[in-house]
């Protein structure tokens, strides 16, 4: 028995330490002089930019549902004019956040996961290491970088478009003018609200740039080892994406709600 | 007076560093897990020569190359390049080493998300840090018209045969001028045509550019054509060495194998 058990965590010990090796290697390299900055700007544009409709389309359905589903409940206690309220407050601190989240780290890490994954098994990483250039720097940081500064964006459309699903869901049922809806809804968030969410999202894009490329650029020789890539990349920083959420809500409530 | 002095000087110098063994690998070993890939390796390649190494398939002599340029960290032995032993240089003398050596690999590994040009520019402005765009343009030029493959200067890897990749490879090893290349199976896969023009290729850009080389191959034309001496692997050692006239006329059963 405990033999099964140590091998399981010695391979999980090794993990967490060539993570940080590989977290070093990452901010060594951010600070060193000769920075991507065009590809930088072709990340955002591959990470960020082509991943808006799917985000956006998402939420939007995301707010249409959530006021659907609220709306029964808020009537029965008579409260129905707190729908706008309900809706902005979980939109923006949680909603919001973690379903572009999640589909980011489906879209996104897996994607890097399987591109990196597939330059190394065609050692092209080797072959850029080998030819005295610097691939930690040309692939890693620029991708980490990119989901980091792309993801918080993405959100903030996601918050948007599922607040204006809402408000269909809303104006379906009843007649409520979108002036008032929308006044409602920014009048009952405030800075609490948003900041904590808003921070979040930064650790979010970073997991999730941080896990596709460690996947990737450690994955093995052999073909099969680009779909497991990909395939670990989405589950794990999936996981750690929920840790996040939960260390941050315990930090805000402390802070901020009382 | 001082003239001739420099002249004779410069002289020597050439003459001394033709025969400088720029490689030098004594007892060299290397294993993976209890797997023993390279048990006892030693090599000495001079300055200009082409060594090309025999072997059957899995018995490490893409590791062997791949410990020349530090990508993999030998558990014993010697092994110095330009006479600097290479596993205890740190990351910046192994930068300036791995600009001074190309490799060629097995299967070319162009970076597919670029075209051919990008591919060719990249290690003339992330590795020579290059600003220039002029002479950019010209190097990469000048490289690709050496391996006659001009007009596919702004395809994508993907739109290339085989032996196109190969050649887009070789060139993008080329274009930096290595004093040492490594060429790891540069035929292997391509119909007996293409493999021809491929090792023609290497012994012109050896004359042209006075590059030292280690070809591993199996291909025994490719060998025919670029070696100025052979060494046959088996089971981590090297067991006979010799030119390929030698070796073809050799009373060993198991060396004779390799030519038929
Ligand atoms: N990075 C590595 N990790 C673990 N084992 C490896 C690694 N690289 C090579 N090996 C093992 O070392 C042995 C020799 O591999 P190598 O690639 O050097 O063979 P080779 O002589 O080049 O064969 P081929 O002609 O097929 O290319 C193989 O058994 C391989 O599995
Ligand atoms: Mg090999």
């Amino acid at each position: 028995m405990a033999e099964q058990v140590i091998p399981g965590w010695k391979k999980w010990l090794e993990g967490s330490g060539d993570q940080v090796i590989f977290l070093k290697g990452f901010f060594r390299n951010v600070f060193r002089g000769g920075f991507e900055w065009s590809e930088f700007v072709r990340q955002c544009y591959e990470i960020g930019y082509k991943s808006f409709m799917l985000v956006g389309t998402t939420a939007f359905i995301m707010g249409l549902v959530l006021a659907l589903q609220l709306r029964p409940t808020l009537i029965n206690f008579g409260a129905l004019s707190m729908l706008p309220k309900t809706l902005a407050v979980s939109i923006v601190r949680e909603i919001g956040p973690i379903i572009t989240a999640i589909i980011c780290a489906g879209k996104i890490s897996s994607g890097i996961g399987a591109e990196l994954g597939s330059m190394k098994v065609t050692e092209q990483i080797d072959a850029m290491e080998v030819s005295g250039a610097n691939p930690v720097q040309y692939l890693v940081v620029t991708r980490i970088l990119a989901t980091t500064f792309m993801v918080p964006i993405l959100t903030l459309l996601g918050d948007v478009l599922g607040l204006i699903g809402g408000f269909l869901a809303i104006n379906i049922t009843s007649n409520v003018s979108s002036l008032l809806y929308f006044h409602k809804c920014i009048a009952s968030l405030d800075f609490t609200d948003f900041l904590p969410a808003f921070i979040k999202t930064i650790f979010f894009g970073f997991i999730i740039g941080f896990i596709g490329c460690y996947k990737g650029y450690n994955s093995n020789r052999g073909t099969e080892s680009v779909g497991l890539a990909a395939n670990s990349a989405v589950v794990t920083a999936s996981l750690w994406i929920f840790v996040i959420d939960a260390i941050v809500v315990q930090i805000s409530s402390l802070l901020f709600y009382k | 007076m001082e003239e001739p002095d420099k002249h004779t000087e410069q002289k020597n110098k050439l003459s001394t560093s033709k025969g400088e063994i720029v490689i030098h690998i004594k007892g060299l070993k290397k294993s993976f897990g209890s797997k023993e890939v390279l048990k006892n390796i030693s090599l000495d390649v001079k300055r200009g020569e082409n060594v090309v190494v025999l072997g059957k398939s899995g018995q490490g002599k893409s590791v062997a190359i791949q410990c020349i340029v530090g990508m993999l960290v030998p558990d014993g032995g010697t092994l110095t390049v330009f006479g600097e032993e290479v596993s205890g240089m740190n990351e910046k003398q192994l930068k300036q080493l791995r600009i001074r050596i190309g490799f060629l690999f097995q299967g070319g590994a162009l970076y597919d998300s670029m075209t051919v040009r990008e591919n060719l520019e990249f290690p003339l402005t992330r590795v020579l840090k290059l600003k220039d765009q002029v002479e950019i343009d010209q190097r990469v030029k000048e490289v690709l018209d050496g391996v006659g493959l001009l007009d596919a200067i702004d395809k994508m890897p993907s739109d290339l045969s085989g032996g196109m990749r190969k050649r887009v490879g070789l060139a993008r090893t080329l274009i930096v001028k290595p004093e040492i290349m490594l060429y790891d199976e540069p035929t292997t896969g391509l119909d007996p045509i293409t493999s021809r023009e491929i090792s023609e290729l290497i012994l012109q850009m050896q004359k042209k550019y006075k590059t030292t080389s280690i070809i591993i191959t199996h291909d025994m034309e490719c060998a025919r054509i670029t070696a100025d001496r052979m060494v046959i692997m088996n089971e981590g050692e090297f067991i006979t060495e010799g030119s390929f006239e030698e070796l073809k006329k050799s009373k060993e059963q198991f060396v004779r194998s390799f030519f038929n």
